[in-house]
C-alpha cells in the first residue's frame, strides 16, 4: 500500500514545471528504443482523453475515497500508462528509465502495491472487470454516487469468460457507476461478428462505438453514460494497430 | 444442514457492520435472503458465476468493505483459485472464504462436488488463517475473530461433527495426555472424534485444532516426543511440510492421515469415505498401530 506522504512526494518530484504535455517525450523515454507492439500504441489516444478530460483523479487524491477509479485490465499495455502517470506527475519520470529492472517499481504489467495512482495489478487477462464491477459495488454500498469506474480491454482479452461473467452480471443488476472501454484493434483470433457492443447491449448496457484514435470523438463517448445503466465505450482502432 | 444455518445467522448478525458484505453465486442464496432484504447493497448474490463472486469480493475490499465470500468448495476455492491468488492477495487486499461441502460431504453427488484438496491449494497462498470447525458450536467464534481481522481467511464447514465443540482451539488443545514419550496425534476439526477412539488404549497424546493455518508449531515442539501422526480432514499431508520445518532440528518420524488423492469413482455416504481413506476409528487404529511398531511391519 502506498502511504498518502509518499504519494504526495512523489507528486512533487514528478510535476511537471511548466505544465507543458510531457506525454510525447516520455513515451519516448519508456521505449528506450524498442518497437512497440499494438497494443501500446491501440492505447495512447483513449488514455490521453482519459487523463486529460475525464477521470477526476490527480496524484493528492490517489487515496481519496470519492476519486474516479481507472482500472487498466489489459495489463501488457503498460508503456503509455506509466509515460502518462509520469506526465500527470503520479510517478517521477526517473522511474521510466528502468522498466522491469531489479530495482523497478515499473514491470511489463502493473502493480497496484508499488505505483501511487495504479487501482488494480493486472498481467493476466480478465481479472479488470470483475474487480471493477466489485469496486462499482462497493462505491454504491457506501453511497459513494460521484465517483465513477472505469476498467480498459481488449477485443482479444475478451475472449475469457470472466468478462462475460460480469458483462451479464453489471448489466442484470444496472450498475450504473461502471464504465468499459473496449480498445478494438481485431485482434482476437475468432472475432466478434456483429461487433462486440452487441455483447454488453444484449445484457442491458448503453453502448457507444467511436474511432479509437479520434480524441474529439472518445470523448463525448467516454462520458455519454446516462447513470442508470454501465456503459460500454468500443473504440476501434486500425487492424492490428 | 445445521453448521450452514449457524454460519449464516451469524454472518446475517455481522452485516450490522456497515463494513461488511456477503457475495454469494447462488450456494446459500436462499438462507440470506432476509438480510439481503435488510441490506441489499451488502449481500450480493452475482448468479452462477464463481470467477465473478472472488473478483467482485477483490473489488468490494479495493473500496474498504470486508467481504464474506461463500460457495461449495470445490467451486470457491478450484475453479476461482486464479481470482483468490490476483483479485485477492496480489491487490494487497483480503476476503474471508467460507465454503461448505468439505471433502466427501456429499459423496453421492459424485467428483464433480468432492473438494478434498481446498485446504492444498489455500496453502500455496502467502500468510491466509484456515478454519476447519469440528463443531457448529466453535464456528460463531472463529469467523468473528477472521472477519473482524484485516488478512485473508478460509473457513471449511463440513457436515462431519465431533459429538462435542472445543472453543478457543486455535493454537493445539490436549484432549488427551497419555503422559511422556508417547506419540503426538493432532486431529484437524472433525476428524478428532475418531481419532480418540482409534487411540483410546494406545499410549498415544491427542491434541486437536480447528485452525490448521497458521499451525501453531510451538504447541507442536512443546508437546512433541519423537512420533507426530497428523490426521487431517483434507488431502493427506497438506500440514506435513509444516510439522517437518518445525521439528527439523530433532529427530522425528511423521504420519500423515487424510483423504487419499485417487478418485474412488464411489458414490455412498461421507461414512463410507471415510472408511475408504482410512479416517475413520478402525481405520486410523490400523494405520497407527502400524506406524507405531515399525519393527513388525
Amino acid at each position: 500500500m502506498t502511504t498518502s506522504a509518499t504519494t504526495v512526494r512523489v507528486a512533487e518530484a514528478a510535476a511537471p514545471i511548466d505544465g507543458r504535455d510531457q506525454f510525447a517525450p516520455l513515451l519516448e523515454r519508456v521505449r528506450a528504443g524498442r518497437k512497440f507492439g499494438a497494443n501500446v500504441l491501440s492505447t495512447l489516444d483513449v488514455l490521453q482523453v482519459l487523463y486529460d478530460r475525464v477521470l477526476r483523479i490527480t496524484p493528492a487524491t490517489v487515496d481519496d475515497p470519492d476519486r474516479d477509479r481507472f482500472l487498466l485490465s489489459k495489463g501488457h499495455a503498460v508503456a503509455g500508462y506509466y509515460a502518462l502517470l509520469a506526465a500527470k506527475g503520479f510517478i517521477p519520470p526517473d522511474w521510466l528509465d528502468d522498466q522491469g529492472g531489479p530495482s523497478s517499481r515499473l514491470g511489463d504489467h502493473p502493480d497496484r502495491t508499488l505505483i501511487p495512482g495504479v487501482e488494480i495489478g493486472s498481467g493476466s487477462l480478465g481479472h479488470g472487470l470483475g474487480l471493477g464491477v466489485g469496486s462499482a459495488l462497493g462505491l454504491r454500498a457506501q453511497g459513494r454516487l460521484a465517483p465513477r469506474v472505469y476498467v480498459l480491454l481488449g477485443d482479444a482479452e475478451l475472449d475469457e469468460g470472466s468478462n462475460h461473467e460480469a458483462i451479464a452480471y453489471a448489466g442484470a443488476v444496472g450498475l450504473g457507476n461502471l464504465t468499459a472501454i473496449v480498445v478494438d484493434n481485431f485482434s482476437a483470433t475468432h472475432g466478434w461478428p456483429g461487433g462486440l457492443a452487441t455483447r454488453f447491449t444484449a445484457n442491458g448496457w448503453t453502448a457507444a462505438t467511436v474511432d479509437g484514435r479520434d480524441r474529439d470523438a472518445l470523448h463525448p463517448a467516454l462520458t455519454g453514460h446516462h447513470g442508470h445503466r454501465p456503459h460500454v465505450v468500443v473504440a476501434l482502432v486500425g487492424d492490428g494497430e | 444442514m445445521i453448521v450452514r444455518d449457524t454460519f449464516v445467522a451469524t454472518t446475517t448478525e455481522f452485516l450490522d457492520d456497515p463494513r461488511t458484505v456477503v457475495v454469494l453465486a447462488d450456494i446459500s442464496a436462499e438462507a440470506f435472503a432476509p438480510a439481503a432484504t435488510r441490506h441489499p447493497d451488502r449481500v450480493v448474490n452475482v448468479g452462477i458465476r464463481e470467477q465473478l463472486m472472488v473478483g467482485v469480493a477483490g473489488g468490494l475490499a479495493l473500496t474498504g468493505l470486508r467481504p464474506i465470500v461463500h460457495s461449495y468448495a470445490p467451486f470457491l476455492v478450484e475453479r476461482a483459485y486464479e481470482q483468490i491468488k490476483l483479485d485477492l492477495d496480489h491487490q494487497g487486499v483480503g476476503a474471508v472464504l467460507v465454503s461448505v461441502g468439505a471433502s466427501y460431504d456429499r459423496a453421492a453427488a459424485g467428483r464433480t462436488h468432492l473438494g478434498p484438496a481446498d485446504v492444498a491449494l489455500i496453502d500455496t497462498l502467502h500468510d491466509w488463517t484456515v478454519h476447519v470447525p469440528g463443531h457448529r458450536d466453535e464456528v460463531p467464534g472463529l469467523l468473528r475473530a477472521v472477519v473482524c481481522g484485516q488478512g485473508s481467511a478460509y473457513v471449511r464447514l463440513s457436515t462431519q461433527s465431533n459429538a462435542r465443540a472445543y472453543p478457543e482451539a486455535g493454537d493445539l488443545r490436549v484432549l488427551r495426555d497419555a503422559g511422556p514419550g508417547a506419540a503426538l496425534l493432532v486431529a484437524v476439526g472433525p476428524t478428532v472424534d475418531a481419532a480418540l477412539d482409534a487411540t483410546a488404549d494406545l499410549p498415544v497424546t491427542v491434541a486437536y485444532t480447528h485452525r490448521p493455518r497458521p499451525f501453531d508449531t510451538a504447541g507442536l515442539r512443546a508437546l512433541v516426543d519423537s512420533a507426530v501422526i497428523l490426521v487431517e480432514p483434507y488431502l493427506a499431508g497438506t500440514s506435513a511440510r509444516l510439522v517437518s520445518a518445525a521439528l527439523a532440528d530433532r529427530p522425528h518420524r511423521l504420519a500423515a492421515l487424510g483423504v487419499r488423492r485417487e478418485e474412488l469413482r464411489r458414490y455412498g455416504s461421507a461414512a463410507d469415505h471415510a472408511r475408504w481413506h482410512g479416517l475413520d476409528a478402525a481405520g486410523l487404529r490400523r494405520s497407527i498401530t502400524d506406524f507405531l511398531s515399525p519393527a513388525l511391519v
